[in-house]
């Protein structure tokens, strides 16, 4: 009978951001006992749909009904009272306070005059934990424990309250084999005592191994729940692109030039090894690997932000130190960085300002500023790139991921760098412009700039890139050019499977 | 009243407020007393704020690269004391210079510390605030230092002076204000202080030197200050070690008031120099009706409350919001 009433509902859920419809009417629900796993490409709308779920943005249309109740969650305390409990990608903890501390965060049992009831806290605490059959207790401090084992604290936490249903968001991103082990344990035990589960990943081994269902989302629609034992990961990939899974590699017409920058047996401290690559003008070369596998370490260590250990960088054949970005910029290389809105533009500025800022220099007329030519300038590469502003007079924060991104591409275009390097080109950013800044990105390359790109995406890397070069914990794993890449050896050499693989 | 036009009304005090509320002020003042828009009494008014001008005008590039500067009072006690120092010593040619020079390199440790190693400017300028000042006392050893032969000296000039009948203390603020004023909108470095107050991690991420940036931010501060403590020592030929304690504050005072953000990355010289008449106005205006003028400390900071508040207002279009 129970197996009837979901424990967890959701019916039509629409939010809408200024110019995104991120969530446009989603229905799908999770029964007791179930492991149900939501998918989608990034910015189909999961993460959004979780917001609303936890009580941070209130949706625009829709119901959530837990339990046979509609309920209104108006904050993420709310959607805890009601049994909703989120385990994060991105841990919440206190550090500083004691693994029984953070389990109870806000609701700590009380002795007479207030005070805290150290005993029973324990009490509590450890008898959850050995539920969980972990290694460490109530007293130790968070800041102590491995990141796998901090993720078991957080979910310690969701034991503590009657859970109607966990949501448990790419759980696996930082833990080792052995962990996943554990933690799937878990998963398995919550599912017996009737608990509904969202599972929200990536990783289609895992998908298929510990899943009942699959709903998948893309560009904010629900596009559908396959039955696990009766799907396929082609079908789930499809449902989820919504093509069939073609790749549309990129058929390169131009010849490659000589090689613009190479890397010999770079290290940076643990953060990457013995990194050695080099991509030649007009081509593309794609990183893809894991969060902190070392991606983006690479990228700041080319741009000056960090001191390689160990190693050197050749530009066009000649050996380069570079020990600021002005360094970088000054020798031809260029980021156009992860984080939009944290590291590539000044928000508050205008979009000519931003675009010329770091040839301010030398744009002059007498000491002050060439305005015309800087109007110029941004002018040629809002024509070039089709960057939809009113005008340069625009302020940088007021417009769209997509033509920020542009924004921030323009700005380095126009000082016409030798080697660019894009980190997470299309984060953030909608659909459409998704695919107008692949397109733009190969345009460069056939032009004849040698462009990095490192991404979290697997179909960016492969549509974009004329090889790829897969990382994993700090190392490079396997060279794939774009005729030999397959969705699986990629994922394979970013997990660190298949070691015979592995280049010296 | 409907809501639309309470919301439009709130939203256009928010915007608006600090010029809203100085109408106010010179309406009431002007009522209260005839003589407040006199030109005799409206150019001592401007001649008296060159002082904290001067010194609102490098702070106001220090504020714009999201830096504070809390040093700028005892520093100009610092400065009017060495040039008073060094007149009798050296004379007044080579004692101007002198104590230039000495000032920025206070700018200058003052720009490496923030600049440079990155320190919270609040704490190094709040120290060196306490520091300069017993630096002065140090170097004068708690006396007053007057200029023995007050007759027989041209370097009155710079605070007594007058060329076509405009004071030269005013002419000095105006000459700088235009100057800095240009610096700042119009050259590459100008843009460069605006970029690392906006966010400094996006400067640096675009090729600028943004400890060089702010370095040069304190370095501009200690000449303005310089010039300051100028105009103080040749104003009164004489002074005693406290002459600039708490100017910090009203300079600060003027440069939020003329709308420059805490946070960094806006204001504007024009601004600030607006800043800097609206406090001087008041403060006249307050001792005009009869009030004593230890009332200017109560009413400055009431001031500074009510710039902050507008400021952050001004930001969310509304006087007031449940959330920041």
């Amino acid at each position: 009978m129970t197996e009837q009433i979901p424990a967890l509902r959701l019916e039509g859920i629409v939010k809408t951001f200024p110019g995104v419809r991120a969530l446009d009417g989603v229905s799908f629900s999770v029964l007791p006992g179930e492991v149900h796993a939501l998918m989608g490409e990034n910015g189909a709308g999961k993460s959004t749909l979780m917001k609303v779920l936890g009580g941070i943005y209130q949706p625009d249309d829709g119901r959530i009904i837990v339990n046979k109740m509609p309920a209104v969650m108006t904050s993420p305390l709310e959607a805890k009272a009601k049994g909703i409990v989120f385990i994060h990608q991105e841990l919440s903890l206190a550090e500083e306070l004691s693994v029984a501390e953070n389990i109870y965060l806000g609701e700590l049992p009380r002795k007479r005059f207030g005070l805290v009831d150290w005993t029973k806290l324990e009490a509590q605490t450890n008898e959850i934990l050995a539920r969980l059959k972990v290694g460490f207790d109530a007293k130790t401090r968070v800041g102590d424990l491995s990141i796998a084992n901090q993720q078991m604290v957080e979910i310690a936490r969701a034991l503590t309250v009657d859970s109607k249903a966990v949501i448990f968001d790419e759980p696996t991103a930082s833990l080792t084999d052995a962990e996943k082990v554990v933690l799937f344990d878990v998963i398995a035990d919550l599912q017996k005592a009737g608990v509904g589960i969202i599972y929200i990943s990536h990783r289609m081994e895992e998908i298929f191994k510990i899943t009942d269902r699959i709903s998948v989302l893309r560009d904010g629609q629900y596009r559908g729940t396959l039955k696990t034992a009766e799907t396929n990961e082609e079908e789930v990939t499809q449902l989820m692109i919504g093509r069939k899974l073609d790749l549309s590699r990129n058929v390169r017409h131009h010849e490659l030039g000589r090689v613009a920058l190479e890397v010999r047996d770079l290290s940076c401290g643990e953060l990457f090894r013995d990194v050695s690559f080099e991509v030649r003008s007009g081509e593309v070369v794609g990183f893809y690997g894991l969060v902190g596998a070392g991606r983006t370490e690479i990228a700041e260590t080319l741009f000056g932000l960090r001191d390689p250990s160990a190693g050197t960088i050749l530009l066009n054949g000649e050996e380069v130190r570079i020990h600021s970005p002005a360094d970088a910029i000054a020798k031809g290389i260029s980021l156009v960085p992860e984080d939009r809105k944290g590291q590539g533009l000044v928000l508050g500025m205008n979009c000519r300002d931003n675009m010329t800022l770091p040839q301010v220099d030398d744009l002059k007329a007498g000491p002050f500023v060439a305005e015309g030519s800087e109007i110029a300038i941004f002018d040629q590469y809002r024509d070039k790139l089709d960057i939809r502003t009113p005008g340069w007079k625009q302020i940088v924060g007021n417009l769209s991921g997509g033509n920020q991104q542009k924004i921030v591409i323009g700005k380095w275009l126009s000082m016409h760098p030798n080697v660019l390097i894009v980190d997470e080109p299309t984060r953030g950013i909608d659909v459409g412009s998704k695919s107008e800044i692949h397109n733009l990105i190969r345009d460069l390359a056939a032009q004849g700039y040698a462009v990095i790109v490192i991404s979290s995406e697997m179909p960016e890397v492969l549509h974009v890139s004329d090889r790829i070069i897969a990382m994993y914990s700090g190392q490079i794993t396997r060279t794939f050019t774009a005729e030999e890449v397959t969705e699986d050896n990629l994922i394979q050499a970013i997990s660190g499977i298949g070691g015979s693989d592995r280049a010296a | 009243m409907s809501g639309s036009t309470k919301q439009r009304i709130g939203g256009f005090l928010a915007r608006q407020g600090i010029l809203v509320a100085f109408a106010l002020f010179m309406i009431g003042f002007t009522l209260a007393n005839q003589r407040f828009l006199d030109p005799d009494n409206v150019m001592g008014v401007i001649r008296s704020s060159a002082i904290l001008g001067v010194m609102a005008l490098g702070v106001t590039f220090v504020v714009i690269s999201g830096n504070l500067d809390l040093s700028v009072g005892s520093m100009m006690s610092f400065s009017t004391i060495v040039v008073l120092d060094l007149h009798d010593k050296i004379g007044p040619t080579l004692a101007i210079p002198a104590m230039f020079a000495m000032t920025l390199c206070l700018g200058a440790f003052i720009g490496f510390l923030v600049g440079y190693l990155k320190l919270n400017s609040l704490i190094v300028t709040l120290g060196m605030l306490s520091a300069i000042h017993g630096l002065t006392l140090t170097y004068s050893g708690g006396q007053n230092m007057d200029i023995a032969d007050k007759a027989n000296t041209w370097f009155g000039v710079f605070g007594q002076g007058n060329i076509v009948g405009i004071p030269v203390p005013i002419l000095l603020f105006a000459l700088l204000a235009a100057i800095l004023g240009m610096m700042l909108s119009k050259t590459p470095f100008g843009r460069k202080v605006y970029a690392v107050g906006g966010n400094g991690t996006a400067a640096t991420f675009s090729g600028i030197r943004r400890a060089r940036v702010v370095f040069s931010c304190y370095l501009i501060s200690a000449f303005c200050v310089a010039t300051a403590g100028l105009i103080q020592a040749s104003r009164s030929l004489g002074s005693q070690n406290t002459v600039g304690q708490g100017l910090e504050l009203e300079v600060l005072a003027a440069v939020i008031l003329g709308g420059a953000s805490l946070l960094g990355g806006s204001g504007t010289i024009f601004k600030t120099v607006i800043g800097v008449l609206i406090l001087g106005f008041i403060q006249n205006g307050l001792l005009l009706v009869g009030l004593q003028f230890y009332v200017q400390y109560v009413v400055t900071w009431i001031i500074i409350i009510l710039a902050v508040w507008l400021d952050i207002a001004a930001k969310r279009g509304k006087l007031w919001s449940p959330i920041a």
